[in-house]
This record gives C-alpha cells, sequence and structure tokens, in this order.
C-alpha cells in the first residue's frame, strides 16, 4: 500500500468513485429486476384469494386458474359497487383494478380514514374507503365472494381473505397470507385442518345478528351457537381473538356489512 | 501464503466462522427454522462474503487506510442489495419468509470479517476462493441446526413430511420449542461441544485461573 493513498485528494476521488460504482450497480438490479417482482408479487396475491376460496389447483397456472374470478371494487360505505367515476379517481391516484393496492391504499389520507379507539377493534389504524372484492361465477350464479380482512393478532398485522358460499352467509374457507406470529402457536392459523373448521360456519345466528366467533377451548357441538363458533387455537388466545376481532370487525358495520345486504338483495 | 485446499477447506470445520470465531450467530437463530429457507440463506451469504471479498481485494491497493471500513461497508451493502433484488425475483416465497434477514447479511460480522482480515491483505482469486470456504463454514453449521430444528420441530425435511405430525392425524408430538430462536442456542452450542471433543486443539487456554489458597487468606 503506498503513502499516498492517505492523502485527501485520493481518499476523495476513491469514495466517490466506489459511490458511482455501487449506485449504478445497484439501481442497475432494482430496475431491471422490477418487472418480474411486480409480477410475482400480483400472481403471489391471486394464488391467496384462490387458495381461500378453495379453488386452487397445485402446479396449474395462477393467471389461467384466476381467469373465472371477477375482481370489482366496492364503496365500504354505502356498499355499492364503485361508478364509473369513483374508478377513474382511484386509476388516476394510481389504483387501477387490476393492480388494486388495498394495502397501500389503507395508508393513503385521501382515501382512507383514521378510526378512533373505540370503532377500532381491529386494531388497523386507519381504515380504507374501497375494498376489492372477488366474485367466482358458476352456471350463472355467483358460487363464491372472496372479501379481503386484515386485523391486528398478537405480534403483527394478518392479512388474509375470507371466502363466502353464494348465500353471502356461510363461510367457505379463509386464509391469511401475511403475518409475523409465533411458529407453533399463533402461527398455527395457516394449519389447514384449523382452517378447515371454518367451511361451512355461518356469519348470523338465528335472530339475524352477525354472531361469528373464535372461541376459548372447543365448540360445543350440542350447543345452539355452535354453527357461529370456531375453536380457538390453544397456546394462541391473543392470536385467536385478533382473527375473531379482525372477522367481526370486516363482516360487520363498517366492513362488509351494507355490501353484503346489497348484494343479498340483488344477486351480484 | 496458504495453499487454495487449506482456504476452502480450513473454515468448515478447523476455523469455523460460527463455531470457533462466534461471529454471525444472529441469522443462525432467525433463518434455521426450515431447511429451503436455510439454504437459500447459505447461498445468499456465502455469495455475499465470496463477491465482497473479490471486490475489496481487487481495490486494496487503492482503499486508503481512514476510510478502509466505510469502502466494504458499502461494497457489501451494494451485494446485499444485488442479492434481495434477485431473491424477490426468482424466489419470491423464500424471499418472503427471509424478510429482513437477507437485508441483515451487510451486518453479519462473517462478511465484513473476512473482507478486513483476509481480503485486505491477498490477491483477488484467493480472497474469492476464502469467500467461499468461510460461506461454506457457515452452511455447514447452519444446515446442521436446521435439519434438528425442521425434522423435530415440524416433523419434515425440506417441507416434506417425515414424522407425521399429531395435529395432521400422525404420532408425532412437535417440539415447539425447537421452532424458536433459543433452540438454536442449544444447537450451536452442542455443535461447538462435538466439534471441540473432535479436534481438542480448538480449546482455548481458560482467560482466568483461580488462584490457589494461600495461608493467610483465611481470615475474614
Amino acid at each position: 500500500m503506498s503513502a499516498n493513498n492517505d492523502s485527501i485528494q485520493k481518499t476523495l476521488l476513491v469514495a466517490v468513485l466506489l459511490c458511482l460504482v455501487c449506485s449504478i450497480i445497484v439501481a442497475g438490479s432494482a430496475v431491471s429486476l422490477k418487472p418480474i417482482q411486480v409480477k410475482n408479487k400480483l400472481e403471489d396475491k391471486k394464488k391467496n384469494i384462490l387458495a381461500a376460496a378453495g379453488l386452487l389447483v397445485p402446479g396449474e397456472s395462477i393467471d389461467e386458474q384466476f381467469k373465472q374470478v371477477t375482481t370489482r371494487i366496492v364503496n365500504l360505505e354505502t356498499g355499492e359497487y364503485a361508478t364509473e367515476a369513483e374508478l377513474g379517481k382511484l386509476a388516476e391516484a394510481g389504483y387501477p383494478v387490476a393492480t388494486f393496492d388495498q394495502k397501500k391504499l389503507a395508508k393513503d389520507p385521501k382515501f382512507s380514514e383514521k378510526l378512533a379507539g373505540s370503532e377500532d377493534p381491529a386494531s388497523i389504524k386507519r381504515q380504507e374507503e374501497y375494498a376489492a372484492v372477488y366474485l367466482v361465477e358458476k352456471e350463472g350464479q355467483i358460487d363464491r365472494i372472496i372479501l379481503p380482512v386484515h386485523g391486528y393478532g398478537l405480534w403483527s398485522t394478518l392479512y388474509g381473505f375470507v371466502a363466502l358460499e353464494g348465500d353471502a352467509e356461510t363461510i367457505a374457507g379463509l386464509g391469511f397470507y401475511s403475518h409475523a406470529e409465533t411458529p407453533g402457536l399463533g402461527g398455527e392459523i395457516d394449519n389447514p385442518s384449523w382452517k378447515a373448521t371454518w367451511k361451512g360456519k355461518q356469519l348470523y345466528n338465528d335472530s339475524g345478528a352477525l354472531a361469528i366467533d373464535v372461541i376459548k377451548g372447543k365448540v360445543d357441538p350440542s350447543s345452539p351457537k355452535a354453527k357461529n363458533q370456531v375453536d380457538g387455537l390453544s397456546g394462541a388466545t391473543l392470536t385467536s381473538k385478533g382473527v375473531a376481532n379482525l372477522m367481526q370487525f370486516w363482516l360487520g358495520e363498517q366492513g362488509f356489512a351494507a355490501y353484503l345486504a346489497s348484494f343479498k338483495e340483488q344477486g351480484v | 501464503m496458504s495453499s487454495v485446499k487449506e482456504v476452502l477447506t480450513q473454515p468448515l470445520l478447523h476455523n469455523n466462522p460460527i463455531a470457533i470465531q462466534i461471529l454471525g450467530v444472529c441469522s443462525a437463530l432467525a433463518v434455521t427454522t426450515s431447511l429451503n429457507v436455510t439454504l437459500v440463506m447459505c447461498i445468499a451469504l456465502t455469495s455475499v462474503t465470496a463477491f465482497s471479498n473479490l471486490f475489496v481485494s481487487v481495490i486494496r491497493n487503492h482503499i486508503p487506510g481512514n476510510i478502509r471500513i466505510i469502502v466494504q461497508m458499502t461494497i457489501i451493502a451494494s451485494l446485499v442489495i444485488v442479492v434481495d433484488q434477485i431473491l424477490k425475483a426468482y424466489a419470491y416465497e423464500i424471499s418472503k419468509q427471509l424478510s429482513v434477514f437477507v437485508g441483515l447479511i451487510i451486518t453479519n460480522c462473517i462478511v465484513m470479517g473476512r473482507a478486513e482480515a483476509f481480503a485486505m491483505k491477498n490477491p483477488p482469486g484467493m480472497s474469492f476462493l476464502d469467500g467461499i470456504g468461510n460461506g461454506l463454514g457457515y452452511s455447514v453449521v447452519l444446515i446442521f441446526v436446521a435439519v434438528f430444528r425442521e425434522l423435530l420441530g415440524a416433523g419434515s425435511l425440506f417441507g416434506i413430511e417425515v414424522l407425521p405430525l399429531v395435529t395432521n392425524g400422525g404420532w408425532y408430538y412437535s417440539n415447539g420449542l425447537l421452532l424458536l430462536p433459543p433452540s438454536a442456542f442449544f444447537l450451536i452450542g452442542l455443535f461447538i461441544w462435538a466439534s471441540r471433543t473432535l479436534i481438542p486443539s480448538q480449546v482455548e487456554e481458560p482467560d482466568f485461573k483461580i488462584q490457589p489458597n494461600t495461608e493467610t487468606s483465611g481470615a475474614h
């Protein structure tokens, strides 16, 4: 190593050149790989939607399978599908239907509202005004309604999809695609046999009130409430509570209740 | 100058970066719950160590002494970002599970330790091999830990069920402790014990020796 390496000129020269070369390499790789990454993300989301609805066939092209799904944007307040004008407004702000990013929308002050503590049982802090719903048609009838849900568990926000049967009352499946709960405890929300216990559960009780719940311990099959209740996960009381909260929030008045009501009335 | 073979094989057991130098333990705890994830992490770390050693070595005669650590960090950080981008593009599922730990390769002491200790003093070819050797040394420990954690914690290897779990109708009660980070400490501890029993020269002299009692020290 020669002594003049430590001169100020040489130090600056090396620093500048190194930064230049490194930034070109980093920027180059980020830009050139971006299209593949975006495609992966989109495909992952489609896969989760199909999995929640129980329609995923492993090994087959996700894009091909997703063709049976129609994406619609819903105005959560009115419960109606977004009008052309609303869709235009969303597309202009960078949320076109094809790549609708609801997570990002929930953080956008233009399209979301802050929730006060008392009206925020799922601890999501801000709620978006529009949500994407996914419809699967079979023989001219809507067969599955897939709704995005999210809420706080024990350590992390759980993001998932819940699929309803065409009657908009019976759960057909659910799945979480993003969470950071403890593996083996709260992480058991990914357990296929627990997810299967949701299938066939009713959202509403006999008097028509939203009653879906995750209880502590096992559901007593002889209880009249059994059709609304799901077994809690042992060792994961808070995660189970979080799942119950987010289901009640998103299927209730603040969530998709208005949409589901109008869906039942009109059949689409 | 050390030989090619020595540079490549010494870090595997005789001078293992985790077991002997106790470097890079953090990620060994975090990414070893399943073998698939572990393997990708090992490949990522090995390539970052190898290439950072290569580039640092190529410009070693021009690096000013007073900014050398920053220069090394810049090279390592750029390489890590490139690796992260490649994983996001070509191994999306696994990159989701690795999440921040790919980024944390930047702070992995093995990478910088090798750049500072080896690449600054040796030619590029040898430095590159030293990076590969140390990456493999790291991989040996990680794979050892991951095999036990995935097999006993989740009853599977590479995600394929080996021991049928009770929750899926089998007979094996999974050991939840092994899925939590502390279990990796125990396993690394056992690995170090085994390696020092096999190669007694790895046992260091104790830093302190308890002095024998003298006659005057009995008083209160």
